[in-house]
């Protein structure tokens, strides 16, 4: 479904890639954690998927395209066939919930007819039936980011970009998200999500695909948050790095304490 | 569905920004308002032109008693001098020239005089034998003045030979350089109105950020987001247009042919016809502008 062939993504020419030769696969239906510190490259990855940047090397394919040959025109076509949800939700805080999710269909001339069947049906998949009049202010921060979810998956993207979802949300919110994204997922929708939320990782047992200085340092089926583990260098300094380079496994420091 | 939701877009914007979109409806107003009376001048001395070319005329004011030039020193034209330049006029070196020509008695210039006059006191102090008695010439080619001040400027009895469309050439210079001056106003105001729908659009699009942003993400077209900011513009533009091209014609209305047209009724002036044929080339002409300056303001600023 998403596909990188040695992707490079340079932004600046003094600073180092965002992206480094990335090559990895997201399959149709999958459910995968694009994990890594800030900076790693996790936002340019999703722009690239979106077509908001183009890369500088290499391909980046979309269902089957490659984005890069795609004319500008067309480019809303790619976009409808994405879901995006963000960590701010980016709500219109003067249309209802209702308003807010028919808007998606709306500005691509869905007809009247259809956003009615359709919403109230969305609305439900994420948890928020007979809430269609409220405004965004007089909503929770987990339902808000159900609102958002729905006007994504409105008019049923093949694949959902979640950047950072839960980071506005306390532990058990997020959860209820996760459950919502989850369910989309086993209803065919390749979801990719950009997170730092370690305990939603280790829990979901999902493919974890980490970036570190725009190189994917590893992609596992089933993995977890981290793998990294600091080091204490000859100079004194702390470090983290990934288990398999590291030399030893403990921070030997703390051990004497 | 799509027409109504841009419609809806145009109206909220239009209401988010009613300031700004107030100054621009009035400084298209103004800068067309000044566009059109370059035309209307324009238009009026085209119409001028036409009807004064027709009946101007050359002039050979004959000589009276005691008029100071050289040719009159033998004092006022005899009856034998007048019956030679009559001839003259009617030779066959002169006639291919002379459309025709009419003798103008003292007495009838007195008489056109007091038409021409008559609601000046001037009129009660002028007498017959003031004025000169004169041949009227309508020439072929008015431009062919020169040819008749020589044959007849230097003749016994001729005080002098007056080419009257010389006295109109001079009004239409001078409405020349009005309109000149009103294009001038109307050029720096057309400046400050793409300007300002520039910066309207700039604004608009900025406060619209959130609601483009979604629509990008979505996969709204690009005319989609893009149209309900162009036209909030040309309608702002177009509606400047419409108070122009009716203060245009109020003034043709009220000031013209309420006024001037009867007060010289034998000058011919413009109607509110003329206006009502400026007025689709001026709302054109806004809406032109607003949509050219917007649409190239969002290139830049509105990202799709």
């Amino acid at each position: 479904m998403i596909r990188f062939e040695h992707v490079t993504k340079i932004y600046d020419q003094k600073s180092r890639p965002a992206l480094d030769g990335i090559d990895i696969e997201i399959n149709r239906g999958d459910f995968a954690f694009l994990v890594g510190a800030s900076g790693s490259g996790k936002s340019t990855f999703l722009r690239l998927v979106l077509r908001e940047d183009r890369a500088t090397r290499g391909s980046v394919y979309v269902a089957g395209q490659n984005v890069a040959g795609i004319p500008s025109w067309r480019v809303p076509r790619l976009r409808r066939g994405i879901g995006v949800v963000f960590q701010d939700f980016r709500l219109l805080p003067n249309k209802d919930v209702f308003g807010n999710v028919a808007f998606a269909m709306q500005v691509i001339g869905k007809s009247r007819a259809v956003i009615r069947e359709t919403v109230p049906e969305v609305l439900r998949t994420v948890g928020l039936e007979g809430k269609e009049r409220r405004l965004p202010s007089e909503l929770s921060g987990g339902e808000q980011q159900r609102v958002a979810i729905a006007r994504a998956i409105v008019n049923r993207p093949g694949i959902l970009l979640a950047d950072e979802p839960t980071g506005n949300l306390d532990p058990a919110t997020s959860v209820g998200i996760m459950n919502v994204l989850d369910r989309i997922n086993q209803n065919g929708t390749t979801v990719l999500m950009a997170t730092h939320d370690d305990d939603i990782v280790n829990s979901m047992r999902r493919r974890v695909i980490e970036l570190d200085a725009g190189k994917i340092i590893r992609d596992e089926a089933v993995g977890e948050y981290t793998t990294m583990i600091p080091i204490i260098k000859a100079d004194g300094t702390r470090e983290l790095q990934p288990a398999s380079q590291a030399i030893a496994p403990f921070d030997t420091e703390e051990d004497d304490l | 569905m799509r027409l109504a939701f841009i419609l809806s877009e145009i109206a909220s914007g239009l209401r988010r920004n009613l300031s700004m979109v107030v100054s621009v409806v009035l400084v298209t107003f103004v800068s067309l308002t000044f566009v059109g009376s370059a035309a209307l001048l324009q238009m009026q001395i085209n119409q001028m032109k036409g009807f004064w070319y027709d009946r101007v005329q050359v002039a050979v004011f004959l000589c009276g008693e005691d008029y100071g030039s050289a040719t009159c020193a033998e004092g006022a034209v005899t009856d034998e001098q007048r019956d030679g330049i009559r001839e003259m006029l009617g030779s066959d070196a002169v006639k291919p020239y002379v459309d025709s020509f009419e003798y103008e008695s003292q007495d009838q210039a007195l008489a056109h005089f007091r038409e021409q006059f008559r609601n000046s006191p001037i009129v009660d102090t002028v007498t017959a034998d003031q004025l000169p008695e004169s041949f009227r010439v309508k020439l072929v080619d008015p431009e062919k003045y020169e040819i008749i001040n020589e044959l007849f400027s230097s003749m016994k009895g001729v005080d002098v030979v007056v080419d009257q469309r010389e006295l109109l050439e001079k009004i239409f210079s001078m409405m020349n350089i009005a309109s000149l001056v009103a294009v001038g106003i109307a050029a720096v105001m057309i400046v400050c109105a793409i300007l300002l729908v520039a910066t309207t659009i700039r604004l608009s699009a900025f406060s619209r950020r959130r609601e483009t942003g979604i629509m990008r993400l979505v996969g709204a077209s690009k005319l989609v987001i893009q149209l309900p900011f162009v036209l909030e513009g040309v309608i702002a533009a177009v509606l400047g247009a419409v108070l122009a091209a009716g203060a245009l014609w109020a003034v043709a209305q009220f000031l013209i042919e309420g006024r001037l047209s009867r007060e010289y009724p034998g000058t011919a002036f413009i109607s509110t016809g003329d206006v009502l044929l400026l007025a689709p080339a001026l709302v054109a002409l806004g809406a032109l502008l607003a949509g050219v300056s917007s649409a190239l303001t969002l290139r830049r600023y509105l990202k799709v």
